[in-house]
């Protein structure tokens, strides 16, 4: 299973949020954030991290689906 | 050579150093004492002069102070610039008291331990479920301030402080009520000292706080609710995923800012408006355009009268040109980035209509707001109530004779007199 990691940067804030906690999925690159690989395995910490966004700028899908993914209470 | 000099900073002095001095000189801070929600015009002459200024604080001695935007976002984000280097310690600070132990002053990975047990009660997504209740709050208490016969109120206590208060308790199964007692604390508490002793400000957040937590949090352990209380509590007891003495200064931090920060933001929202007549009228007119008009209020609205939270530099690391060496303290102002003409077109102006406004008024990095997603929907209910039930609403005295608190960590009004 693959996931993939997009991040409106209309959206983004550049909070710092996503790759201040996990550097090794996000960097920011000109104030926004950025995937470091746009395909992953799956990794609830990435879902935790979009949801967490205070911009709700992170989504990740389902690669094979294409089904939206979000993470659980 | 080392030239100390106060607030009043000559224009064109500044581009001047000393001859032969590397650190050209050191401003004592605080600059001046707060005027309104103004920043001391030292601040903007500091940040064009140079990316770090020497500054001597209140207590601790000597620090670096960043002002630009860029700067700021560097040492919020880089982890070699540590908040818990400053716990119990004598560091360049403007507050009396130590820096305490708790969430806002932890590294990663202990801190994001933390955060994690709560965050997802402040979600955007689960922020949004609380909307409808918070309207209903803001309704009744407009109500009841509606009900005065001679058509005039504080704004401030009656409506900006009991809007946040009320959600928060109700999150946390605190009964609201309390209120009259946990504030006092609380007030106490988050001063810079010049007013209390720290021995008054250590009884309230060391004693007097932490007891009436832990009767809420016995209750709790004796009948669990539904409460973000009752799961801080299971996380304690059932997984162990924090401390005793965590699981209460946790909840302390949650009950105070979780609403003194958004109180002080709002009524201080509430008076720019008011005081500025014509901003007030053109919401009036277009309400739609509330949410871009927050995020320019809280731009220009500084949060503390005073740069907080003091860095320490954990090894030798360049900041904007200048090298902080390891053991040095960095202090940085994000209200003072908010308005650098790097980032921002005419900084110094309102403007609700903003666009491009990446201001950090709720911080960067790891440590940024919790709360913000709470903070952004309570402001937007708060005054887009105000702006459709009462748009009659103003000052009830010259916007110059509103009071405001005094030695606070937080700026805020001490009344907000209104009529309608």
């Amino acid at each position: 299973m693959t996931w993939q990691i997009d991040v409106d940067r209309r959206v983004c804030m550049g909070a710092g949020l996503c790759n201040g906690s996990l550097p090794d999925r996000f960097r920011l690159v000109d104030g926004k954030a950025q995937p470091v690989e746009s395909r992953i395995e799956p990794d609830e910490d990435v879902l935790d991290a979009a949801d967490y966004c205070p911009y709700r700028a992170i989504h990740i899908t389902d690669q094979a689906t294409g089904e939206a993914l979000v993470a659980a209470d | 050579m080392t030239v100390t000099d106060h607030a009043g900073l000559q224009p064109g002095d500044a581009a001047v150093p000393p001859p032969g001095c590397p650190m050209h000189r050191v401003l004592d801070y605080p600059f001046a004492e707060p005027v309104a929600t103004d920043l001391h015009p030292a601040y903007a002459e500091v940040r064009e002069e140079r990316a770090l200024t020497r500054v001597s604080m209140q207590y601790g001695g000597e620090a670096w102070l960043a002002t630009r935007h860029a700067d700021i976002k560097t040492v919020l984000a880089d982890p070699r610039f540590s908040r818990a280097a400053t716990v119990g310690k004598d560091v360049p600070r403007v507050r009396k008291a130590y820096e305490e132990l708790n969430i806002v002053s932890m590294d990663d990975p202990e801190h994001a331990r933390l955060r994690k047990l709560v965050a997802k009660a402040f979600t955007v997504r689960r922020v949004e479920q609380i909307r409808p209740r918070a309207q209903e709050i803001a309704d009744d208490l407009l109500d009841r301030l509606l009900a005065a016969e001679d058509r005039t109120g504080d704004l401030a206590a009656q409506y900006a402080w009991m809007l946040p208060i009320t959600v928060i308790c109700e999150m946390l199964a605190v009964p609201l009520e309390d209120h009259y007692k946990f504030r006092g604390w609380i007030d106490t508490w988050l001063t810079i000292g010049n007013e209390h002793t720290l021995e008054e400000m250590n009884e309230a957040r060391f004693e007097k706080l932490p007891e009436y937590m832990s009767a809420l949090i016995a209750q709790r352990r004796a009948e669990p609710g539904d409460d973000l209380l009752s799961a801080l509590v299971a996380a304690r007891d059932e997984e162990d995923r924090l401390s005793e003495e965590e699981l209460i200064t946790m909840s302390i931090a949650l009950l105070a800012t979780g609403h003194h920060t958004t109180a002080n933001q709002l009524a201080n929202h509430l008076y720019i408006l008011l005081s500025r007549r014509e901003e007030w009228e053109r919401l009036v007119e277009r309400p739609e355009s509330l949410p871009t008009a927050i995020e320019e209020l809280l731009r220009v609205t500084p949060l503390s009268p005073y740069s907080e939270n003091t860095r320490i530099a954990v090894e030798d690391i360049e900041v904007g040109g200048q090298l902080v060496r390891a053991g040095e303290a960095v202090m940085v102002f994000p209200a003072v980035a908010n308005r650098d003409p790097r980032v921002f077109e005419r900084p110094e102006e309102l403007d609700l209509t903003r666009e491009h406004n990446p201001h950090i008024a709720f911080g960067h990095g790891i440590h940024h707001c919790l709360g913000a997603p709470l903070a952004r929907l309570e402001l937007q209910v708060a005054l887009g109530t105000l702006l459709r039930r009462l748009p009659s609403l103003e000052l009830a005295v010259p916007a110059a004779e509103v009071p405001w608190k005094r030695d606070h960590v937080v700026r805020g009004v001490a009344a907000l007199p209104v009529r309608w």
